[in-house]
């Protein structure tokens, strides 16, 4: 049977490990590599590393960092932030990265999402939506959730589901770094609507949060950062729980 | 890849004994298979020349992508008649083991027909692309020495080998699929062993020790 996925979420800035506090307030949290084997060794299901960096600098780093993953870990990993050409894909990928998730640029050119997806496959393309509700509204937001758009976060999932994405990560900007759950009605809205796996991304807490946006957000897979970095929740303690709930998990 | 490339790639471990050759078709994640086989003290030599890929002991035959696309690169030079000529053990990974078949519907694509399988799409009633781990059961081969069944997996796939008499592992999604084939030295793996934890390496080692 296939199973829910855990998957740490490292945002990198300058080679090492932040988690940003509603994404300002930046916190360090240690070498990205060490943690990734950390969590490859300890339960996770695959590894995100997001590169909040990216847009201003530094392509290059991103590349090398995702060459030592690959060489240090054995479980799938994707990496996003700053992705905006055929060319920085197929850098990334060929230095061994899974996945590429893409956000700001697909929003901005929507045909990047095509093309990636033909030239690559859809199994490696992942679009990261970030939204918040605007008058009871999901609005999509670019630039790490700090500048809202018009687009229906919904409209905008269908939209990228047909352009040919394998997987949508969706962060609601309500939840993210409030620890207070996941937003599962829209989660389970677009787990419902669209018919690609879903990962359910800002607000971990407890591990109820994530019992929750299992079964009431319908999500495929949780992603999470600092209550795994600080240790709050551990991968495994986790899964055992999700278990005990009868939600399918790899023990 | 042009001959200068290949000299580039090339390691050290001459051909001959115990040389293991990646086909490099330019439709893989060849990298992480390179550096699973590393962790496992293995140097492969990344290949598309048919006189390297025949000298190895072992080949392994990765891909992702579309089915078609893939074809056409090794229709382009030349492996597609040469794969199914090859008399040593081949590991088909992902795309690999599909186009290892007779056919995909993925862009209504005739392969090389090593297995008499027609590849198909999952339906709807489950999410495509099937992304994450999923167990293998029914084990039936050398392959999977030392691994339990309903061993987790990773896979990430759309499109799936129906089960045959060739199956040595089944998995479930929607329906029951093949999630690894075998037919004489042909083998042929859906998951993504380099992927799949300490179980996955423990696959390729059983791989380099048939």
């Amino acid at each position: 049977m296939l199973t829910k996925r855990i998957i740490p979420c490292l945002d990198i800035k300058n080679g090492r490990t932040v988690k940003g506090v509603n994404f300002l307030d930046l916190r360090d949290a240690g070498d990205p590599i060490e943690l990734a084997k950390f969590y490859s060794e300890n339960g996770a299901e695959e590894l995100v590393f997001l590169d909040i960096s990216a847009t201003e600098e530094r392509r290059k780093t991103l590349a090398e960092l995702v060459l030592k993953v690959a060489e240090t870990i054995d479980i799938p990993f994707t990496v996003g932030g700053g992705i905006s050409s055929v060319e920085d894909v197929e850098i990334l990928l060929n230095n061994g990265a899974d996945k590429v998730s893409v956000n700001s640029s697909a929003v901005k050119n929507p045909q990047l999402i095509n093309e990636l997806a033909s030239k690559f496959g859809s199994q490696c393309v992942v679009v990261a939506i970030d939204a918040k509700q605007i008058d009871g509204n999901w609005k999509v937001h670019l630039v790490g959730g700090k500048v809202p758009t018009d687009l229906d976060l919904f409209e905008w999932a269908k939209e990228v589901e047909l352009r040919g994405a394998g997987e949508i990560l969706f962060t609601s900007m309500d939840h993210d770094g409030t620890k207070n759950g996941f937003a599962n009605e829209a989660l389970a809205k677009l787990s419902t609507e669209l018919n690609i796996p879903i990962i359910a991304s800002g607000g971990a807490g407890t591990i109820q949060h994530f019992t929750d946006t299992f079964i009431e957000g319908k999500a495929d897979a949780a992603l999470a950062a600092s209550v795994f970095h600080f240790k709050e929740i551990t991968i495994n303690n986790l899964k055992k729980e999700l278990k005990t709930q009868e939600i399918p998990v790899r023990l | 890849m042009n001959a200068e490339t290949n000299k580039k790639l090339k390691v050290s471990p001459p051909l001959g004994a115990g040389s293991l050759v990646i086909i490099n078709y330019g439709a893989g994640n060849i990298q992480s298979i390179k550096f699973a086989l590393k962790r496992l003290g293995v140097e492969a030599i990344l290949s598309n020349d048919e006189a390297e890929i025949r000298q190895a002991d072992k080949v392994i035959f990765p891909g992702v992508g579309e089915a078609s696309s893939a074809m056409q690169k090794l229709k382009t030079s030349g492996l597609d008649q040469v794969i199914p000529t090859l008399k040593q053990p081949v590991l088909g990974i992902c795309l690999g083991m599909q186009l290892l078949c007779n056919s995909s519907e993925e862009g209504n694509t005739k392969s090389l027909g090593i297995f008499d399988v027609e590849v198909k799409r999952f339906s709807n009633e489950v999410k495509v692309p099937q992304i994450g781990w999923n167990q293998i059961s029914n084990l039936k081969s050398g392959l999977f020495e030392g691994i339990s069944e309903n061993q987790f997996m990773y896979l990430v796939h759309s499109y799936y080998a129906p089960l045959c008499k060739e199956t040595i592992a089944t998995s479930e999604y929607g329906i029951q699929y093949s999630s690894a084939i075998q037919k004489d030295n042909f083998y042929g793996v859906q998951f993504h062993p380099e992927k799949s934890s300490t179980a996955g390496a423990q696959i390729l080692k059983n791989f380099l020790n048939l």
